[in-house]
């Protein structure tokens, strides 16, 4: 697969996407009819940042991580302790979240992505069950099981609570972060991820230092979920461990493979179609749970790479 | 002072001997070609030199410096390079993005510039891929600089692997096997591309069955039978030898090897061999 | 010292559990290098199945049995339909497809059965037994007894029959096999069956003892996995004893340290093993062979 090559003499061709995503942004309130719409949105935007950041990780790293939710956990939490217990400026607990995120995820990266395959996916797995347990018994801190509530974000003195203002904030952030993924990706170390991914022992010979560059994209990908995370607690205004839990990590991971691995606009999709589905579905709320995992066998047996770029590659192959 | 000396190499896998006490250097600008019957060590010698095992004992020096039991990326970094027997293409790319892959080492890849697209790398990327497409027309294969690296045939990858591995800008090229697999126009072909890389001042060392090829393009010559040093010396010379005659070539004049008899015996296969396997 | 004989009791008896969980993972493993994250929805199909058909007035042994029968066909159909359509995909595809398949069987299990808790009696009633200075329920010994007999006949059969060891031969080496004339797709799907069977005995065993209900499996699962790493994933010795040393560290933890991180403990454990000693405690030494 090789994906959207495109020359690098044609430089702004790279951002053609992220056009289309400001705009498909910037134009999508006037098309929601009410709150309950914007807000389906802006959960959206939220999961997609994750997303963007784990599919650097799964997509073009080809590590895999079953623990991200762990991230989006604790970084909320960070920044509702912060916020609630010692009156931090919301901004500044989100940093310090980044921080806290980023500290553990730099020290497990090593040792965890020594691993492979099967052994990476348990070790990720129990690294971020550990954080929800965590999450769930240090009561006193965490509000445990039944959650916390968390103050609104202030930014530049304002308060942020209204549903259009983390329309757009949220909007932001996502194509903020989609602009650094794109830059990451198509650079040379952008290569050298994707060289790694192809063959670990062709990238070592051409200089590449794979233990560092994976623990880099861990790391960064750990970030993405850590602000995502933060401006969640944030803006639901009330927290449960659940946010760290195995499912929400299972569901991060649906979304990158859906919407397509090893392409950053395949990750907004997917995160969109699985944020989107349960709302369709809540008359079929049952469902739910055999629809999400019909969807992960379907696409796995049948569309290995996930929707866009199979979408990519019949377009390409109509339009020759 | 030889780019690239070995004293004094052994290594051995659970008790089995793979090299014994090897010594040979190669100088700078040759063309050096390693043969022997099968299991004599060549992958394993090969596997020393390039990182993958660390030496039992003994000393490889690159340049005067000592680099046995150093990984494959701080070699690199030295200025060694190697391609496979096994492709290890990066099929999950395009043929240019493959060399331009390895031009990594020559190229900015530090964080934040790349994260917040800094002039010099976007500047970076483009004379990448300008020295890509170079590349790629040195090895005949500019043609398919946009195609994915698995709609390419056999011949053309082992020479885009090759066009990746000079992309590193290497002093030394080591070639695995460069022939395997090919029919006997695509051997002529890497014969005369090895001729043209060793022209551009790179030295090679390649570890070949094929004794045309290795006698069409070799300098040097290093004989090995288990894993000792048979024999040392020009093509010419080399191919003349009683005892490699006897060991490997089979009768005086012949070009094919001898199928090993029954009564040699092979260490078997180390319990390592990432000669290409991922 | 009472104290300490109680917890014994209980953490072997949950790691009884865990080991056939664990076993499980470790013959799918075995023969087709796939970890089955859908092995803990095994032990819930047993179990839950068991507990609804006996509330519904079926007698407990021929629900037992339409269970297993059931924990059986949904392995061997996620084998058939899912495992082997991808025979050939990247690890992170087919752990997606069994983590696909343990959400559906959830899913599944909401919807044919309900969200609720639910009770199976003890097969041979509630009175306590005292032993040992401990109090234990007759289910416990059902357990421990069940699980021994279980692994020493799987013991017997990989050992001595033609069967068993075409099986372990197929692990070993795939292809040998094949040219051997040994039907490895037949073999796989055997696998997957007897996996499944064992997960299920394990849940109709529990249940009398930790209520059922159809989302158990997650936990199990993820605990009958750490225990097959701990024992060394691959070997069926390890995953026994990986499983009831887990049971046991966890039962001391909650019992003399804390007992809110009890479930941490087989994750903790996880992490702690792929660190400093993958291959675990009794798993193939030896070089990999790249």
């Amino acid at each position: 697969m090789a994906g959207l090559w495109r020359r690098p003499d044609r430089p702004l061709a790279r951002y053609r996407g992220l056009f289309v995503l400001a705009l498909v942004a910037a134009i999508l309130p006037w098309f929601l009819p009410n709150n309950f719409f914007l807000n389906i949105a802006i959960l959206t935007g939220l999961n997609a940042i994750v997303c963007v950041g784990l599919n650097l990780l799964i997509g073009y790293a080809g590590q895999i991580s079953l623990g991200h939710a762990g991230f989006f956990g604790l970084g909320a939490y960070v920044s509702a302790v912060l916020t609630v217990d010692f009156g931090w400026e919301p901004a500044l607990a989100m940093l310090a979240g980044a921080v806290v995120v980023g500290l553990l995820a730099f020290l497990v990266a090593r040792p965890i992505l020594r691993l492979s395959g099967h052994y990476l996916a348990m070790a990720t797995l129990g690294l971020g069950v550990i954080i929800s347990i965590v999450l769930v018994h240090e009561t006193k801190l965490t509000g445990g099981p039944d959650g916390m509530n968390v103050p609104p974000l202030r930014l530049f003195g304002r308060d942020i609570s209204s549903e259009r203002d983390w329309y757009w904030l949220v909007a932001a952030v996502l194509i903020v972060a989609a602009w650094l993924a794109l830059n990451l990706i198509d650079s040379p170390l952008g290569r050298a991820l994707r060289g790694l991914h192809g063959s670990e022992v062709a990238a070592e010979t051409v200089a590449i230092d794979t233990a560092r560059y994976k623990t880099r994209v861990f790391v960064i990908s750990a970030l993405f979920a850590s602000i995502a995370g933060s401006l969640f607690a944030h803006y639901s205004g009330f927290l449960t461990p659940s946010e760290a839990s195995f499912q929400r990590s299972i569901e991060f991971v649906t979304m990158v493979v859906l919407g397509g691995m090893a392409s950053t606009y395949g990750a907004v999709v997917g995160a969109a179609i699985i944020t989107v589905l349960p709302q369709l579905l809540t008359v079929f709320h049952d469902y739910e749970q055999v629809v999400l995992g019909l969807i992960l066998m379907l696409t796995m047996v049948f569309m290995p790479k996930g929707l866009v770029p199979n979408l990519a590659v019949y377009l390409k192959r109509r339009l020759s | 002072m030889s780019l690239l000396e070995v004293s004094g190499l052994s290594h051995d896998f659970g008790g089995v001997s793979a090299i014994n006490q090897l010594s040979f250097a190669v100088e700078e600008g040759e063309v050096f070609s390693v043969i022997g019957p099968n299991g004599a060590g060549k992958t394993t010698l090969f596997n020393l030199i390039t990182g993958i095992y660390k030496p039992a004992s003994g000393r490889i020096l690159f340049a005067g410096g000592e680099v046995g039991g150093l990984p494959p990326f701080a070699l690199a970094r030295l200025g060694i390079s190697r391609t496979f027997q096994n492709l290890q293409i990066f099929f999950n790319m395009t043929a240019a993005e493959n060399v331009m892959v390895g031009l990594h080492r020559h190229l900015d890849t530090r964080l934040l510039p790349t994260l917040f697209r800094f002039p010099s790398i976007a500047r970076g990327d483009r004379e990448a891929y300008q020295e890509a497409r170079r590349l790629l027309d040195f090895v005949g294969l500019l043609d398919f600089e946009d195609a994915a690296a698995d709609e390419l045939p056999y011949g053309a990858l082992k020479r885009l692997e090759l066009a990746r591995a000079l992309a590193t800008r290497p002093r030394l090229l080591l070639l695995d096997e460069p022939a395997a697999g090919l029919n006997a126009t695509e051997t002529h072909e890497i014969d005369t591309l090895i001729a043209k890389v060793a022209k551009s001042g790179v030295t090679v060392l390649l570890v070949e069955h094929d004794m045309k090829l290795v006698m069409g393009v070799s300098d040097r010559v290093l004989v090995l039978d288990y894993g000792r040093k048979l024999a040392e010396g020009s093509a010419v010379d080399v191919r003349a030898d009683p005892e490699v005659i006897a060991a490997y070539l089979g009768h005086a004049g012949s070009t094919l090897a001898q199928p090993p008899s029954v009564s040699r015996k092979e260490p078997g296969a180390p319990p390592i061999d990432v000669s290409g396997e991922a | 010292m009472a104290e300490f004989v109680q917890f014994v009791f209980s953490g072997i008896t949950v790691g009884a559990i865990y080991a056939l969980v664990g076993l499980g993972f470790s013959i799918i493993y075995n023969a087709s290098q796939v970890i089955n994250f859908a092995q803990g929805e095994f032990v819930m199909i047993g179990g839950l199945t068991t507990a609804m058909l006996a509330q519904g007035g079926v007698p407990v042994p021929i629900a037992a049995a339409i269970a297993i029968a059931a924990a059986v066909v949904a392995g061997v159909a996620l084998e058939k339909l899912a495992v082997e359509q991808a025979r050939d995909a990247p690890v992170v595809t087919l752990i997606i497809i069994t983590i696909g398949a343990s959400i559906f069987l959830r899913g599944l299990a909401q919807i044919v059965f309900d969200r609720n808790y639910h009770a199976l009696a003890g097969f041979s009633g509630e009175a306590p037994i005292h032993l040992a200075g401990a109090t234990i329920v007759p289910q416990t010994l059902w357990v421990l007894g069940t699980t021994a007999a279980l692994v020493l006949a799987l013991a017997w059969f990989f050992g001595r029959t033609l069967l068993g060891k075409a099986i372990l031969a197929t692990s070993y080496n795939p292809l040998a096999a094949q040219l051997a004339g040994i039907g490895t797709r037949s073999l796989l799907l055997l696998s997957f069956g007897l996996s499944a069977a064992l997960g299920a005995i394990g849940g109709i065993l529990i249940a009398p003892i930790s209520l059922t209900s159809y989302d158990v499996g997650v936990l199990l699962g993820l605990k009958g996995f750490s225990a097959a790493v701990l024992g060394g994933l691959g070997s069926s010795l390890g995953a026994v004893a990986g499983g009831l040393l887990l049971g046991l560290i966890e039962a001391l933890g909650a019992g003399y340290i804390s007992s809110s991180y009890k479930d941490a403990i087989a994750f903790v454990i996880i992490l702690l093993v792929l660190f400093f000693m993958p291959r675990g405690l009794l798993g193939r030494r030896g070089t990999e062979r790249v």
